[in-house]
């Protein structure tokens, strides 16, 4: 790679070991994905849950975090996905002391590094949303493929180690998605059945995204009817890069850069379009039917629920409550929290027998621990995402829509 | 005359050890007890499987970030895979191979691995000179 006076001098130690530490990092990488330079960011966001840390990450961490200010503290805005806890509702979802202890460390650390605790998986609903052209370096895939699809904004996937490495250095490999060339449509799928709800959004992701299943496919959706709002679009991003790895895709007429289809494909002809029908999303709903079973627990997160969202489920659960033999979560960001606490969301919803936890989002929560100790196992939810990954936690998951979430909730069983 | 299989220059040591091979995808989050150290998703196609010390061929990278911290976490323990060898990567396991200074190569000029290296086979991997060599076949 081509470095600069600046970056030879972090390379040398100069600004100190964790500079020197992070450069060294992510020239690694960089040199892997055939960088030919560093291009400076305006932003890094930081997976790091505790559970994902583990004992050495957060040991690493408070290696880093004793270092003098001016060696540790980052260059650039530099902000966290959801947490491994929340200290205000950890004790009801039976997490331990020593979960909390270790979040508590976790925390101090990134503080010392000049990090800003966010604890979000939607800042580019809440905190400060990329503009188009804007190189970032975003943790989280959903944030990652909603910022790069839906504002334009260019970044590859960083985990929380090249998140941290970029913060602190203010800068990243100029590879992937970073690079014009890369951006251009590279699969066509046709929508012939119109997604209804937050739940069908994510099963089009999830279709969408089991057929590219690789990092580097730029999947083109075309054929949707109206637009869809910001929620819609993070579902439907958040299932297309679980389930396929994606990190951008184009909707002509509606993402930044493909106004039409020409656009999208960077001016060659569209390949012949897949066909996405009703049985396809048909089947998708089929393997993870469970139609009768008692239900352990409903979440409603993956991605963190945005203020309408807060205001629907409080809306469906109004003068009912969940079954006793039910658990029902919502994760939120803690910005969406508050003020889901000022007008009176969170009263309805844990007045109905909820649980609003804010900066987690369940599934980077110690969920095998949590179904352990609660003796969870049918999970119901509206979020494609979380149906893909939760089964690897030793649970059985369900995905509908809201209502009937909320339902069978009310009912103790999928309906 | 071993086999000698040319791929992209990769990330961390060189190193030896017994391939597992699944035409699968790959996430530390997704498919792994990491505590036990085996596969734990039940539709992967090495469910049940032990991944502790072996070389891991697989087709991709997939799912969500959180992988980048585990590699390392997992290394610490003594419960990381030997090497991880893929068709194609995406950054994530790249960047937590970094991290976890463990061996990971891609981008193979004869194509898919998974079509190419067996369970069992003994390979010596070094990534510096982009090299696998299936020791055990001619």
């Amino acid at each position: 790679m081509r470095l600069s006076d600046e970056e030879n001098t972090m390379l040398a130690g100069e600004h100190g070991p964790a500079r020197q530490w992070a450069i060294r990092h992510q020239i690694a990488v960089g040199e892997f994905f055939d960088a030919p330079d560093f291009v400076p960011v305006g932003q890094a966001h930081i997976m790091a849950d505790t559970e994902s840390l583990g004992e050495a990450g957060v040991a690493w961490l408070e290696g880093l975090a004793a270092l003098p200010a001016p060696e540790r503290r980052v260059r650039i805005p530099t902000i966290t996905d959801p947490r491994g806890l929340d200290f205000a509702s950890y004790k009801r979802l039976r997490q331990t002391q020593a979960m909390a202890a270790i979040e508590a460390r976790a925390i101090a650390a990134f503080e010392a590094l000049g990090v800003l605790m966010t604890n979000t998986c939607i800042n580019y609903q809440t905190i400060l949303p990329p503009v188009r052209g804007e190189h970032m370096a975003f943790g989280d895939t959903g944030v990652v493929i909603y910022c790069n699809s839906v504002m334009g904004a260019r970044s590859n996937f960083e985990g929380g180690p090249s998140a941290l490495a970029a913060g602190l250095t203010g800068r990243t490999p100029r590879y992937g998605y970073h690079l014009e060339q890369h951006r251009a449509g590279t699969m066509h799928f046709a929508v012939r059945h119109q997604p209804r709800d937050l739940a069908d959004w994510g099963a089009l992701g999830g279709i969408v995204g089991k057929a590219a299943n690789s990092y580097w496919q730029v999947p083109v959706v075309s054929g949707l009817q109206g637009v869809p709002n910001s929620d819609a679009l993070k579902h439907f991003g958040a299932a297309l890069a679980s389930f396929g790895s994606v990190a951008l895709f184009h909707m002509p007429g509606v993402t930044a850069e493909a106004t039409t289809l020409l656009d999208a494909f960077h001016g060659r002809a569209a390949p012949a379009a897949v066909p996405i029908g009703s049985q396809d999303f048909e089947d998708f709903y089929a393997a993870y039917a469970a139609r009768g079973d008692k239900v352990d627990v409903v979440v409603f997160a993956a991605p963190q629920l945005s203020l309408f969202e807060m205001a629907q489920v409080a809306e469906l659960l109004d003068g009912r409550r969940v079954n006793e033999a039910t658990s029902l979560i919502v994760a939120t960001s803690p910005e969406i929290k508050s003020a889901a606490d000022r007008m009176g969301l969170t009263q309805r919803i844990e007045g109905a027998g909820g649980i609003v936890a804010a900066g987690v989002c369940f599934y980077q929560s110690y969920a095998r621990e949590m179904a352990e100790a609660n003796g969870w196992q049918r999970l119901l939810t509206n979020s494609a995402k979380l149906v893909n990954i939760i089964a690897g936690y030793g649970y059985k998951p369900t995905l509908a829509g809201m209502e009937r979430c909320i339902d069978s909730a009310v009912a103790g069983r999928v309906l | 005359m071993p086999i000698t299989l040319k791929c992209h220059k990769g990330i961390g040591p060189a190193v030896t050890g017994r391939a597992l091979v699944a035409a699968d995808n790959f996430s530390a989050r997704y498919d792994l007890d990491r505590g036990k150290g085996v596969f734990s998703r039940s539709a992967h196609k090495l469910f049940g499987q032990s991944y502790v010390g072996q070389v891991l061929v697989l087709v991709t990278a997939k799912g969500g970030v959180a992988s980048a911290w585990m590699l390392r976490e997992m290394a610490a323990r003594g419960m990381a895979p030997k090497a991880i060898v893929f068709d194609r990567t995406n950054t994530i396991l790249a960047q937590g191979a970094a991290f976890a200074e463990l061996t990971l190569v891609d981008r193979f000029e004869a194509g898919d691995p998974t079509k190419l290296i067996r369970t069992g086979d003994e390979l010596e991997i070094e990534p510096d000179k982009g090299l696998v060599t299936i020791l055990n076949r001619d």
